[in-house]
């Protein structure tokens, strides 16, 4: 039997977190001052978080690995933010916004969780407008939206194409007005190494200082993780090429336990990779689909320029396969049908491997400017990369890793396993389910960061405030930190012949290959082998070279690379337990007959938390039983 | 394509730092600067020798790691690309490409082409926010905000921080940049109430800081990958002048 | 408020005010000189100098103008120093780039308005002991020429052409100067504007089109005289 406890509260869905706020204890000004809370990443998540527990009175420790908080990977999100405003009078609501997600995710995600995150949403907009956020205005000065995949409403807010730069921006000068107060310190370019567990709590982390190569050790009451997703799994991705699960792996060998790894989402339109040189795909927004037209030619291998293909010739297959959302179905099943194309020949380009997206249609209705105002700064982007005009030429676009559902499994007060440690943001598995709708992810960073750990967080360190201050020169930090220092030193001591961006590419290529957009018996098994073999030749063959006291990338990514071996084998693991289809899990062996995801809710309607029993050991099974009480649980048809 | 690469190696802060010639065999045009640069430390890692640090994290060209001077140009010769955007069709096969860090007083080198923009954090301290705490926002849509100021505070909004603006100016001034978050809050009513007080501060940290005093030659405007206007920096001097008289005349602010 | 001169932006502050004060008194002193061509017996010309010689609100405002152009001598070499001192070298001593391409980013004169100021400070000496000198303190035996005018009024015109028809190099130093205040302007005019925080994205093209006709008329106006009086010279 499990031992989870998803601590979600009583009541009816609308009243649960009402009623928990109520309930929870609070911790008085004077003494949030004596508490220290460490927030690790400063995305969305971290950075809203922290500058709202500055703001209460706590001491804040703030820890990102690049040179700024600003910096964090939620500055590259491009679409938008949700947030139920009904400001289109289009019926929405917090409800709709709810089931929207849960469906979107394929009923695969807690529903108390995820009514929640509605439920905030439109204070986040609120929040963010009041900190000088410049979203995108109608001519009568008010606000706009736009929509996004999986939904009928219109409830996007967005700046231009630049949505995750300006929210974090926002995020990141309330940070620093915190800092400037004192109420929040910084630690930039600190890679977080490992979790100090002492007395079963999370009480403190060591960091390598990325500049001097110094081990640092901090401690503190309560550690946040906001670390962010694990994309960079498959080495190419939407993500920056420093992310990584590492900071997430570190917290699970500590006994986090690890929901729902296999859950991983590829993103429909990114730049199709175009030669063997590339370090990082680009993502081309879902918005675009508002517009934008995908199709591929009705003939296998047509190689005519896309001008010279007569309308009755190419075959919009979304549209034609799901005429109720069209070009706006979820991502997964967008992901799937481009894939299904290409693999049968259908494919355009030089590779065979990327479909149209179309905007002559809408520059026709709309004009060009128009389109330039929604989009330019995209289009600007596609034009850099590809050397193409996407207002003459239509875009080419392939699937690619983006965004993982899956992390550290929190209960509901985004509390992970480990008592003390906070996990919020991409960093945990909570909101999303098997699959995320465009523009969720922002909302659920900004929710949990603004309004849901300030409170939650209190409720834990109230009882904590009796205990005893953890000085640094504690065993569990001398523990901690000669784990990291010998981890270090056994990379450094390989000396062999490859790099670790080599040993990163091939992983990557072996989970895209095996853990992917579709998934076999076959080919995890086969995944697993290759993943263990590449692990042996990793401690073999490395070569790090440069020294450990001073800036040294290639061993930071060495690092990464480690822990991305073990996550790998989570993930194919988790995807093998799960033998049905969800959202982006599709195991080939549980279709539909016209190829869609067939799911198992008798056998797979939970979350698959996973604990750590050592290296290379075959993890520990935990299963969060989910019960939906106000949605009726459904086959997800976008037709 | 076969280059030739200057490259100012620096160990640490306190080295003094010196150029270093390598010769790259086999860039590709398909490469974009970065890669070319991964390849290069692909051939020192090889040769047993310490790779170059360059700071890099999303390579889209939106988290301003990314900062180096190519050519003597920030960011190299295309125009509102950053180096992770660049793409090595800008150069030609034997080309020789002198790569250098940012240099001005208030940016020193952490090592090799890393500096350290700790300088901007301080000047974004010093009054880049508006000064309100969460939940106490009033409903989004009671402010109506001007279509075309709305667009306008997103151009300014837009600047990722970079810092190429100090690179390209001959006063290693931070006007552009400063100016872009000023003009942001500048033209939208949350940020106005406390507009002069903000320009004030932030322009006296950055004064304080180091950097030099703009003589609106306007090679930051031509350098920045994000083309921020200097018509920024002509609203950040109007915001200034019209604190400093408010200051001058009313009793209160 | 004390703060204010100290910060960089007050001090273009003040050093955009005292520039375009002084484009005021380029006014002034070019309108005088054109009648330098337009009469060739020095008549209207002599006048107008003598009347700026007495004139009283001239005389109040000379002294203001020797203010303004300190001032802007002081700050302009200030903020310069400041800029190459403290911020233009490389902390490690090494030159700042070894390779630096600012053509591609900048005109000239923005990045030399220094050396053009300074350019035109040397001219304004020569300049200044030619005539200014000459006519207020130590007098020359030309100004005494008879000049058909009512007594009293110095024969200026005759001072002038004087010099350059006898030193004809002179003239090339009239031109010289003439395109340094001209290149000056160029980048001054609109900077000043800038400075001052009066532009934006509309106006900054038209303030920079006014800085290249004032730049024209001032460099055009100012070279032509001496080259006119020398080709008068030469004609007749
Ligand atoms: C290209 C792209 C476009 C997107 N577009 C949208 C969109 O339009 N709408 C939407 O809602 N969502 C979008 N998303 C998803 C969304 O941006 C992210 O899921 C979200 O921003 C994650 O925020 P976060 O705060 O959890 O983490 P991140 O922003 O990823 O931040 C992670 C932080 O953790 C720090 N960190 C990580 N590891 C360590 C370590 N070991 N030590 C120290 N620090 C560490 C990093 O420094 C960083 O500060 C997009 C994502 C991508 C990649
Ligand atoms: S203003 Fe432009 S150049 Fe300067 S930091 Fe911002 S984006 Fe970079
Ligand atoms: S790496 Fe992010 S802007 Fe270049």
């Amino acid at each position: 039997m499990t031992i989870l406890n998803s601590k979600i509260p009583q009541g009816s869905l609308s009243q649960k977190w009402t009623n928990h706020k109520n309930a929870m204890k609070l911790v008085s000004p004077a003494n949030k001052k004596k508490l220290d809370i460490i927030m690790v990443g400063t995305g969305v998540a971290g950075a809203s978080a922290a500058a709202s527990l500055g703001e209460l009175g706590y001491n804040v420790k703030v820890f990102c690995y690049q040179d700024s908080p600003r910096r964090a990977h939620s500055v590259a999100a491009q679409g938008g933010i949700n947030a139920a405003k009904n400001y289109r009078n289009d019926n929405d609501s917090n409800y709709r916004l709810f089931h929207d997600m849960i469906k979107g995710g394929d009923f695969r995600a807690r529903e108390a969780n995820v009514y929640r995150a509605a439920e905030v949403s439109n204070a986040i907009i609120d929040q963010l407008v009041a900190q000088g956020v410049p979203f995108a205005r109608e001519y009568g000065g008010h606000l706009t939206t736009r929509s996004f995949g999986g939904v009928q409403v219109s409830r996007t807010f967005y700046a231009s194409g630049i949505t995750g730069q300006q929210v974090l921006l926002g995020s990141y000068a309330a940070l620093k007005r915190q800092a400037a107060k004192g109420s929040v310190e910084m630690y930039e370019r600190r890679q977080m190494l490992e979790i100090v567990v002492k007395d079963g709590k999370a009480r403190g982390i060591v960091c390598r200082n990325l500049v001097t190569g110094q081990m640092e050790r901090y401690s503190a009451n309560a550690v946040v993780l906001a670390t962010g997703g694990y994309g960079t799994i498959f080495f190419l991705s939407t993500l920056a090429v420093n992310s990584s699960g590492a900071a997430a792996y570190a917290a699970y060998k500590k006994g986090a336990f690890f929901a729902n790894p296999s859950f991983i989402q590829i993103h429909p339109s990114c730049i199709p990779q175009m030669n063997e040189y590339q370090s990082k795909l680009t993502l081309m927004s879902e918005s675009l689909r508002n517009d934008g037209r995908v199709w591929v030619p009705k003939d296998k291998g047509d190689k005519r320029s896309p001008d010279q293909i007569p309308e009755e010739e190419r075959d919009y297959y979304l549209e034609r396969r799901y005429p109720a959302f069209g070009n706006l179905v979820p991502r997964d099943i967008a992901s799937r049908a481009a894939k299904e194309r290409c693999d049968a020949g259908y494919g355009v380009g030089e590779t065979g491997f990327a479909v149209y997206l179309d905007f002559s249609d809408a520059i026709k209705a709309q004009g060009e400017k128009m389109i330039k105002n929604k989009y330019g700064n995209l289009f600007d982007l596609y034009g850099k990369i590809t050397g193409e005009d996407p207002y003459k030429v239509p875009m080419k676009i392939y699937p690619a890793g983006h965004y993982t559902m899956g992390g550290l499994w929190v209960d509901y007060n985004l509390m992970t396993t480990i008592p003390g440690l906070f996990a919020i943001g991409e960093a945990n598995f909570s909101d999303h389910g098997a699959n995320r709708l465009g523009a969720s992810s922002l909302m659920q960073g900004c929710g949990d960061g603004y309004f849901i750990l300030p409170y939650t967080i209190g409720n834990y360190l109230a009882d904590e405030i009796k205990t005893k201050k953890l000085t640094t020169d504690d065993q569990a930090f001398d523990i901690a930190e000669k784990e990291a220092k010998e981890r270090i030193q056994r990379l450094m001591n390989i000396k062999g012949n490859t790099s670790a961006l080599a040993f990163h590419r091939a992983l990557g290529k072996i989970m895209w290959d095996h853990a992917g957009m579709t998934r076999s018996e076959e080919g995890i098994k086969e995944g697993l082998k290759k993943v263990d073999d590449l692990e042996d030749r990793f401690y073999k063959d490395l070569k790090i070279t440069g020294t450990t006291d001073s800036m040294n990338q290639p061993m930071e990514r060495a690092l990464r690379v480690a822990a991305n071996f073990e996550i790998s084998r989570l993930m194919l693991r988790d995807a093998m337990n799960r033998k049905e289809s969800c959202g982006a899990h599709f195991r080939e062996e549980h279709q539909t007959e016209e190829g869609e995801t067939l799911r198992n809710d008798r056998d797979y309607s939970y979350v698959a938390a996973w604990e750590y029993l050592g290296e290379r050991k075959e993890p520990k099974l935990h299963k969060e039983e989910l019960k939906f009480e106000a949605v009726e649980v459904s086959q997800r048809s976008y037709k | 394509m076969k280059l030739t690469l200057k490259v100012w190696r620096q160990h640490s802060p306190k080295d003094k730092g010196r150029f270093e010639e390598y010769i790259l065999q086999n860039a590709s045009s398909d490469m974009t600067f970065l890669e070319m640069l991964d390849a290069l430390n692909e051939q020192l890692i090889s040769q047993d020798k310490d790779p170059v640090a360059f700071e890099h994290d999303c390579r889209e060209g939106i988290c301003g790691c990314c900062a180096m001077m190519i050519n003597g140009r920030p960011h190299g010769p295309n125009a509102e690309t950053t180096t992770c955007q660049l793409n090595m069709k800008a150069f030609k096969d034997n080309d020789t490409i002198v790569i250098e860090p940012w240099r001005a007083r208030s940016f020193p080198v952490i090592k090799d082409l890393v500096v350290d923009r700790q300088a901007f954090e301080k000047i974004m301290e010093a009054g880049g926010f508006v000064h309100m705490d969460t939940g106490s926002a009033p409903e989004a849509n009671t402010l109506a905000v001007p279509k075309g100021k709305a667009d306008e505070a997103i151009e300014a909004a837009s600047c990722i921080g970079c810092g190429a603006c100090v690179a390209a100016c001959k006063n290693a001034s931070a006007m552009l940049f400063v100016a872009a978050k000023v003009s942001q809050y500048a033209l939208l009513p949350q940020g106005k109430p406390e507009g002069g007080k903000r320009a004030w501060n932030m322009v006296a940290k950055m004064d304080e800081l180091g950097f030099g005093s703009c003589t609106n030659t306007g090679a930051c405007e031509v350098e920045c990958p994000k083309g921020i206007s200097l018509a920024h920096i002509a609203r950040l001097n109007r915001e200034f002048i019209k604190g400093g008289f408010i200051t001058l005349v009313a009793e209160e602010e | 408020m004390s703060n204010f001169f100290v910060s960089s932006i007050g001090k273009k502050f003040v050093l955009s005010l005292t520039g375009l004060f002084l484009i005021l008194f380029l006014v002034v002193h070019l309108s005088v000189n054109v009648l330098i061509v337009f009469d060739s017996t020095g008549k209207l010309f002599n006048q107008a100098a003598h009347f700026m010689d007495t004139n009283p609100l001239i005389g109040i405002i000379e002294p203001v103008l020797a203010i303004g152009l300190v001032l802007h001598l002081v700050l302009a070499t200030i903020i310069t120093a400041q800029n190459q001192l403290l911020r233009d070298v490389n902390y490690t001593g090494n030159k700042r780039y070894q390779k630096s391409n600012t053509r591609e980013n900048s005109s000239w004169a923005s990045r030399n308005m220094y050396v053009l100021g300074t350019v035109i400070l040397v001219f304004l000496v020569i300049h200044m002991i030619n005539f200014f000198w000459k006519i207020k303190v130590t007098g020359d035996p030309l100004l005494n020429e008879a000049t058909g005018l009512e007594p009293g009024v110095k024969n200026a015109y005759a001072l002038v052409t004087g010099l350059f028809v006898q030193w004809k190099w002179s003239v090339l130093i009239y031109v010289i100067g003439a395109i340094a205040l001209g290149l000056h302007l160029y980048h001054g005019v609109w900077s000043a504007f800038q400075s001052l925080g009066w532009s934006n994205r509309k106006w900054r093209s038209i303030l920079s089109i006014i800085g290249i006709i004032v730049s024209l008329i001032f460099a055009g106006g100012f070279a032509f005289i001496p080259v006119f009086v020398l080709i008068q010279d030469m004609v007749c």
